[in-house]
C-alpha cells in the first residue's frame, strides 16, 4: 500500500519535527512574558542569532570534536571487531579477557582521561583514545555475540558440504554477525561522540582543546550563555547526525533480508 | 542400473535386497558422552534406489541413526561403509549425500537461487554450470518464479521446497530427509510427499526418511524400519509392496489402510513394549 507507506513516513519524520516546534515557541514565550534575563536562560532567537553571527568559529569547533568522534568511532570499530575475531577463536581466550572489556567499559572515561592527557603528548590522540576507549564496548560484545549466533542447522549444512575455514567465515559467520554489528554501531557511534566531549571538557580545563566542548567551557566561563548553547545545540546534531547515518547504513546492508530492517509488509 | 518394477523382500529374513548396498550399517551404536544410550547396535544396509523411511516414538533414535548416516556424527563402536567404503572416500568417488533438515534452514541473508547454488558454490562448481543446476532444481520443486526473492517472502512450504531443491541440486547419491515436513499443515505435507515421491522416482534417488507420521511412512516408502525406544533399536522391517510411480489415487486405495493399520500395529506393539519395560 504506497499511500500508507508515504504516510507512515511523513508521520516519522513530520511528528517529531512538529513536537519540537512547539516546544521552540513554547520556550520562546515562556522567556520573553517571564523576561527571563539572558545570560540565565536564552531564548531560541537569541540562540539562533548566535549561532548565525559566530558560525564560522562554531563551524571550526564543531569540525574538531566531530573529527576525534569519527577518528574515535573508525578505530573502535577496527579493534573491536579484532578483539572479537579473537574472542570468537576460543571459549579460553574469551573467558580470560572479556572481564578487562568490562573493566574497561565501567570505568568512567573523566576518571582515565586526565591519565590519557599526560601520558599522550598529541591532544587530538589522547582525545582519539579516550573516545575509543568509550565506543568500544558495545562493538566488541555485539559482535562477539553475532560471531556466537550462527544458526547450528546452516552449521550442519556447511559441515556436510565439506566448506572450508574460510568459506564458512566469509558465506555464514560474517553475514550472521551483521545484524549485530550494525546494532552495535549505532550504539558505538553515538558512545563516540559523547567519548569526544568529555574528554575535551577534561582537556579543556587545561585549556589544550578547540572542539565544541571547549567552546562550552569557555563560553561559560564568559557567561556567553547564548553561545553554550548553541555549542551545545550543534552536538546534539551531531550526535543526530551520526545515528542517521548510521541506521542509514544499517538499513542499506540488512534491508532486504533482516526483520529489524524490513519493516510493516503486509 | 534398477528395474522399474523394483520390490524389496523383508530384510528381517537376512536377504539382502536388491540393488548394490549404497549404506551398510554394521552393528554400530551410539553412546553420548553424559552416558545415554541413544541406539543399540544396529545392522541395516540400504540398497541402491530404495526409499526407506524410519519410524518411531520420539526418543527412539531415529534421528541419531539418521546423523550417523550423513556421517554428522560417529559410531560409538561398530562401523558403518558408504559405497563399501570408509566416508573418506565418498568425496573423492564422486559420489555425494544431501541432507534436508527438519527446518529449511536457509541463509536469511541470501536469495533463494543463492540458497540453493551453495553447496555447489562450496564445491567450487564454475557459475555456468551451477547455474543450469539451480535453475533446474529450482523448477524440479516448482519454485522456478521464486529464483530473485528473499527466504522471508516465502511460505513455510515453499522454504521447505527450496530445501529440498538444494539437495537435489547437488545431483546426490543418497538423499538423507529429517522429518523435513513435520512442522507443515496436513494439505501442504501431502503435496510435498507426492512431489517427493515422483522426484525420487525420476532420480531414482537412494532416500532415507524420518518421520512420526503413519501415512507419510506408508506414502512414499518402500520400506519402513520401525524403531523402538531405550535404547533405540530396530523392530520391524516393514515392505510396502506397491509399484510406483504413487499418486493420490494410493492413499484411497484399501491396500493403503491396510498398510496404515499393519503399521500403527507395530507401533502400538512396540510402545507397549516399552511400558512393560
Amino acid at each position: 500500500m504506497r499511500p500508507l507507506a508515504q504516510s507512515e513516513t511523513a508521520m516519522t519524520i513530520a511528528a517529531p519535527l512538529a513536537v519540537g516546534l512547539v516546544i521552540v515557541v513554547l520556550w520562546e514565550i515562556v522567556c520573553r512574558t517571564a523576561q527571563v534575563p539572558i545570560f540565565l536562560f536564552p531564548k531560541p532567537s537569541d540562540v539562533a542569532l548566535k549561532l548565525a553571527s559566530d558560525w564560522p568559529s562554531l563551524l571550526a569547533a564543531l569540525w574538531m570534536t566531530l573529527r576525534v568522534a569519527l577518528q574515535a568511532f573508525i578505530s573502535a570499530i577496527v579493534v573491536g571487531v579484532l578483539i572479537a575475531f579473537l574472542f570468537v577463536q576460543s571459549r579460553a581466550i574469551e573467558k580470560s579477557f572479556f572481564p578487562y572489556a568490562v573493566l574497561l567499559q565501567v570505568t568512567p572515561i573523566v576518571a582515565i582521561a586526565p591519565l590519557i592527557i599526560i601520558l599522550v603528548k598529541n591532544t587530538q590522540v589522547a582525545l582519539t583514545i579516550c573516545a575509543t576507549v568509550v565506543a568500544l564496548f558495545p562493538i566488541i560484545s555485539n559482535t562477539t555475540l553475532g560471531l556466537r549466533s550462527v544458526d547450528p542447522g546452516l552449521v550442519n549444512l556447511f559441515r556436510m558440504n565439506r566448506a572450508g575455514r574460510l568459506q564458512t567465515l566469509f558465506r555464514l559467520r560474517i553475514p550472521s554477525a551483521l545484524p549485530y554489528f550494525f546494532g552495535g554501531l549505532r550504539i558505538s557511534s553515538g558512545l563516540a561522540l559523547i567519548g569526544a566531549v568529555v574528554a575535551e571538557f577534561v582537556a579543556g580545563t587545561g585549556g589544550r582543546s578547540a572542539g565544541l566542548a571547549y567552546e562550552i567551557l569557555q563560553s561559560g566561563f564568559q557567561l556567553d550563555i547564548p553561545r553554550m548553547f548553541a555549542a551545545l545545540f550543534l552536538i546534539t546534531l551531531a550526535g543526530v547526525g551520526l545515528f542517521t547515518v548510521m541506521t542509514g547504513l544499517s538499513k542499506l546492508a540488512l534491508g532486504q533480508w533482516h526483520e529489524s530492517e524490513v519493516g510493516a509488509e503486509a | 542400473m534398477l528395474a522399474p518394477n523394483k520390490t524389496f523382500p523383508e530384510d528381517a529374513g537376512g536377504r539382502v535386497p536388491m540393488g548394490a548396498p549404497v549404506v551398510e550399517i554394521l552393528s554400530a551404536d551410539k553412546v553420548f558422552p553424559n552416558g545415554t544410550r541413544a541406539l543399540a547396535p544396529i545392522d541395516l544396509t540400504i540398497a541402491a534406489g530404495e526409499f526407506l523411511t524410519l519410524i518411531g516414538p520420539s526418543g527412539c533414535g531415529k534421528s541419531t541413526l539418521l546423523k550417523l548416516i550423513a556421517n554428522l556424527i560417529e559410531p560409538s563402536d561398530g562401523r558403518i561403509l558408504w559405497w563399501s567404503g570408509a566416508f573418506d572416500r565418498v568425496g573423492s568417488s564422486g559420489r555425494s549425500l544431501a541432507f534436508v533438515f527438519q527446518d529449511p534452514t536457509l541463509m536469511p541473508w541470501a536469495r533463494i537461487e543463492a540458497n540453493v547454488r551453495l553447496p555447489l558454490d562450496l564445491a567450487r562448481m564454475p557459475k555456468a554450470e551451477s547455474s543450469k543446476r539451480v535453475a533446474d532444481a529450482l523448477s524440479r520443486v516448482g519454485l522456478e518464479g521464486a529464483a530473485r526473492h528473499y527466504p522471508r517472502q516465502l511460505s513455510g512450504g515453499m522454504k521447505m521446497r527450496v530445501s529440498i531443491a538444494r539437495g537435489l541440486a547437488t545431483d546426490p547419491d543418497l538423499l538423507l530427509m529429517d522429518e523435513p515436513f513435520g512442522a507443515l499443515d496436513e494439505f501442504t505435507r501431502n503435496r510435498l510427499d507426492a512431489d517427493l515421491v515422483r522426484l525420487w522416482w525420476e532420480r531414482k534417488l537412494t532416500t532415507v526418511f524420518v518421520t512420526h507420521s503413519i501415512y507419510e511412512a506408508v506414502f512414499l516408502s518402500t520400506r519402513v524400519v520401525v524403531m523402538g525406544a531405550q535404547p533405540g533399536r530396530i523392530c520391524k522391517v516393514m515392505t510396502i509392496d506397491e509399484p510406483h510411480p504413487r499418486d493420490e489415487s494410493f492413499r484411497n486405495a484399501p491396500r493403503f489402510a491396510e498398510y496404515c493399520r499393519a503399521l500403527s500395529a507395530a507401533l502400538t506393539e512396540v510402545s507397549l513394549q516399552q511400558m512393560q519395560g
